[in-house]
């Protein structure tokens, strides 16, 4: 009984898991940034469906499409503001870049953390359920919600996939993550691409920010732990890897999951984070990475 | 080189003198503000060492600063150690977590590593509130020796630990082993290439650093009388002592100390903010890293040559 609780549970919450992470691990593979202002872009984007769905009753699909457009706008600002003026800047030496463009990002998220906490308090949020109701689901009482999560989770995560494979753009896209010069070559714009990358970026962590507030809460308190808990699934499954991130989700969804009902919710991803130094001290490249 | 280094010593000795006659002229309330900053550079001259030097960013400064903090209270606390045999313990106790952090976590680099030491603390952190018998949890465990109560001699020995400190880790970073690490930080291929041990070198900075961060977290820890997540664990701190050492300036060790003064003294001013000060804060070190990316003390040193 236990055991297909945390079955049915543990799909949800992995599913948004995925779902967060297949936009972090994007764009470090198609431009070589690790955002750490990650976890700031999805709570954004959850405050503003939350806000916009309860104070001007657009209804909670009409604060999904709010919150998509906050996070591709607060997306569009991590690109423009902080990571482009660092990638471009000549005062700084190109192989500190990256930890500048770390540093520079944390600073970011820290501030929008702030500006959160000041215009909605930290207390935690909660945006109406997609879909209301519980059903019985293989004798576990689930509620419609998670389901519907799930599904749109991996409904979005399967369109990015068409989106990238099966259309020009996202070969383009491609290209960019194998071969950069090769692809300015051919007489593509790189930083037409690079913009194009961080909407779907952005639109991919605002829909994950909403979904997370419908089903678990958002306060600007979780920015660092969602920050890390994505960090740490695009490293587990091989930064740069979508397939590894997706697996990795799931390693890392049930695990907490079990965790939570096992043992303790106090201590829900102690496990994750220990399993991942772990992984990282055995294999560096993590599960399905390149190197 | 030599000439410039003693001269950056005199005006160093210079500063140090000045501050220490501090406590005769301003009130407790600065000297309080300093005190905190004092230590908070020390912290921050020590993240400098693993990053300006040995080019590995660490995220988890507060894992360091916290492990001595907690050690050298608990010692105090349940086992009534003196202060200073309490300090010590602190120091060797973030050592050993140092080593245990470093040797797996040197084969790693860049974002690994950094993701490596962020989980470190993230794992102290819930570690501290599981074990809450033990460690006062959420609230914070309760030291029953302090420092001292008066301001002005809890200002001298923060001045002092720090000034020493500042003298081993500059002398350090100047001394033959320091170019090696500099080496090993800006490419550690062709310094491996030239005969030096770059893993050695890298695992001798994270010690230091941690040795330090360890001493500086438990003298905190006896000047604030208590030992706390938010006061010396939370990231929340360490990107404090992030944004300290980039302001005041990589690779220049001294920076960072400057830039811990400057920012909790502008943490201070901005106090009527209330919780902008933060993002005021955050919003000038993301300046100074777009536009300043050498901070006070490089562009001090090095003025124009970019």
């Amino acid at each position: 009984m236990q055991a297909l609780q945390i079955l049915v549970d543990g799909f949800a919450i992995s599913a948004l898991y995925a779902l967060g992470a297949v936009g972090f691990t994007l764009i470090f593979g198609v431009s070589g940034v690790l955002n750490l202002s990650h976890g700031a872009i999805m709570v954004v984007a959850a405050m503003i469906a939350w806000y916009t769905a309860g104070s001007l009753h657009i209804g909670t699909y009409g604060g999904l499409v709010a919150g998509m457009a906050a996070g591709m706008i607060t997306a569009f600002a991590t690109y423009l503001l902080i990571v482009r003026p660092i990638q471009r800047s000549r005062a700084i030496a190109a192989e500190e870049k990256e930890i500048f463009v770390l540093t520079g990002t944390l600073l970011w998220g820290i501030m929008i953390q702030v500006l959160l906490a000041y215009a909605f308090t930290t207390n935690p949020i909660s945006v109406r359920p997609l879909a209301p109701g519980v059903v019985n689901l293989v004798g576990v009482r689930t509620p419609v919600n998670e389901i519907v999560v799930a599904a749109v989770s991996w409904a979005v995560i399967g369109l990015l996939w068409l989106l990238v494979n099966r259309t020009r753009t996202g070969k383009a896209l491609l290209a960019a993550s194998i071969n950069p010069r090769g692809l300015t070559l051919l007489g593509f714009e790189l930083s037409r691409i690079y913009l194009l990358v961080w909407a779907i970026y952005g639109t991919l962590a605002g829909i994950a920010g909403v979904l997370l507030a419908t089903f678990l809460g958002a306060s600007s308190d979780n920015i660092g732990q969602l920050t890390a808990s994505a960090f740490s699934i695009v490293v587990l499954g091989g930064l740069g890897s979508v397939s590894g991130s997706l697996i990795a989700a799931y390693v890392v969804g049930y695990l907490e999951t079990m965790t939570a009902y096992l043992i303790s919710p106090t201590i829900r991803s102690m496990p994750g984070l220990l399993l991942l130094v772990l992984v990282l001290y055995l294999r560096p490249q993590g599960l399905l990475g390149r190197r | 080189m030599a000439a410039r280094a003693t001269r950056v010593g005199l005006v160093a000795l210079a500063t140090v003198a000045v501050a220490a006659t501090l406590p005769l002229w301003v009130s407790s309330y600065i000297l309080g503000v300093l005190t905190l900053a004092y230590y908070f550079g020390v912290f921050a001259m020590s993240w400098d060492l693993l990053f300006g030097f040995a080019g590995e960013v660490n995220f988890g400064p507060t894992f360091l600063t916290g492990l001595g903090a907690y050690a050298a209270g608990m010692l105090n606390s349940f086992l009534n150690w003196p202060i200073v045999p309490c300090v010590i313990a602190g120091g060797v106790v973030a050592l050993a977590g140092g080593v245990l952090l470093a040797l797996p976590a040197l084969k790693l680099h860049g974002p690994y590593f950094g993701l490596v030491t962020l989980n470190a603390v993230l794992l102290l952190q819930q570690l501290i509130v599981v074990f809450a018998g033990a460690t006062g949890g959420e609230i914070g465990l309760t030291i029953p020796s302090v420092l001292s109560i008066d301001a002005g001699p809890n200002y001298e020995y923060a001045l002092g630990f720090m000034a020493v400190s500042g003298a081993l880790l500059y002398g350090l970073s100047r001394s033959p082993a320091g170019l090696i690490l500099q080496a090993s930080g800006q490419d550690s291929i062709e310094a491996a290439a030239l005969g030096f041990n770059v893993t050695k070198h890298k695992l001798a900075a994270f010690c230091v650093s941690a040795l330090f961060s360890g001493l500086a977290g438990a003298m905190l820890v006896f000047y604030l009388g208590t030992a706390s997540v938010g006061s010396v664990v939370d990231i929340a701190v360490g990107v404090q002592v992030i944004i300290a050492a980039v302001l005041g300036g990589r690779r220049t060790i001294l920076g960072a100390v400057i830039g811990a003064v400057f920012l909790l003294g502008a943490a201070e001013v901005l106090r009527p903010l209330g919780q902008l000060s933060t993002f005021v804060v955050s919003g000038i070190a993301l300046l100074a890293i777009l536009f300043f990316p050498n901070g006070l003390m490089g562009y001090a040193l090095h003025g124009s040559e970019r």
